[in-house]
């Protein structure tokens, strides 16, 4: 008896037949979950405390940028939906057109911002270099997703554009694949393709920033690393700074000492 | 603010202005974006995040 059929006969009797009391799908949901939950326990993803210095506006401009791409995505779908009379000729569609727009503008510029601060960290340190790779490639696949974008305007500056950006694909080669004067292929890209690759990698993004933390101080990196060497390799190394105890450490500044 | 203003205050009537340095060129408008960029993040490494020296703080109070 097919599924199908056992469904029938089950919901005849009252009772319907779920998928989920397989006893293949119930041991793969739990091998699944076992392996999410191993490999991102839930008090990791949403930790309800961060360390002193998380609290710096860089994290806030990686946040914007995160609200940015949301506004872009709602935006998107909407604007794709009407079509392009709508978002040239309605008053309304010219608001979420230029919402679209401006949000991407608020996008780069607050990412960039994220990424200079990043790097100048270097955030790859202690094992984070999926953290930085994902964060980065990021960064460059949003280009050609808003180049696709504003080939997909449908007037006159996505015609100036795109004949600009043809010299551009065809000097390095990709012009035959990548057809910046064909907006079939060009719309595809910007609503299907790069959007799916983009929440993709913010999606990991986020997801190894809660597995790896956010990267430390160089000063506190330094400190733990010094603190890891043992003694009696410490001792080989006379110039290594040993790590002053806790009662030594010096108190913030506007603390006074007692 | 009406479109009269606006238009009033930022004429874009004219040819775009370019900053041109041997092969390198750019628009004025992409060059003031990337100085403000700049000033933003300087802003961002300098400024002082509200409460962050009070948890600090915190934070090596608790500590033993």
């Amino acid at each position: 008896m097919s599924a199908t059929a056992a469904n029938h006969a089950a919901g005849d009797r009252g009772k319907a037949v779920s998928p989920s009391t397989s006893w293949t799908t119930r041991a793969r949901a739990a091998a699944v979950r076992a392996a999410a939950v191993g490999t991102l326990p839930p008090e990791q993803l949403l930790p309800d405390s961060q360390p002193t210095y998380v609290a710096s506006w860089i994290y806030v401009f990686g946040l914007a940028a995160l609200a940015a791409l949301v506004v872009i995505v709602g935006s998107g779908i909407l604007l794709s939906l009407k079509g392009l009379a709508w978002w040239h000729y309605t008053a309304v569609g010219r608001f979420f057109n230029s919402i679209h727009l401006w949000a991407v503008e608020l996008f780069f510029f607050t990412m960039v911002i994220h990424l200079w601060g990043k790097f100048w960290m270097a955030a790859w340190r202690g094992g984070r270099a999926r953290v930085w790779v994902t964060g980065a490639v990021t960064f460059l696949i949003a280009i050609p997703t808003a180049l696709t974008g504003y080939i997909s305007q449908q007037n006159f500056d996505a015609q100036w554009i795109s004949i600009q950006a043809k010299d551009a694909m065809n000097s390095i080669g990709v012009g035959a694949v990548f057809n910046v004067t064909n907006f079939g292929q060009m719309y595809s890209y910007h609503v299907l393709i790069l959007p799916i690759v983009v929440l993709s990698l913010v999606l990991a993004h986020i997801l190894l920033v809660c597995r790896h933390r956010v990267v430390p101080p160089f000063e506190l990196d330094t400190r733990r690393a010094s603190a890891r060497i043992s003694p009696k390799r410490e001792s080989l190394r006379p110039e290594s700074p040993r790590p002053a105890p806790v009662s030594e450490r010096h108190p913030p500044a506007d603390r006074a000492p007692s | 603010m009406s479109p009269t203003v606006t238009a009033a205050i930022f004429s874009l009537n004219h040819p775009a202005h370019y900053v041109h340095w041997h092969f390198f060129q750019v628009s004025v408008s992409n060059v003031v974006v990337v100085v403000v960029m700049l000033f933003v993040f300087v802003l961002a490494v300098a400024l002082p995040f509200p409460g962050a020296a009070r948890r600090r703080t915190a934070r090596w109070q608790e500590s033993p």
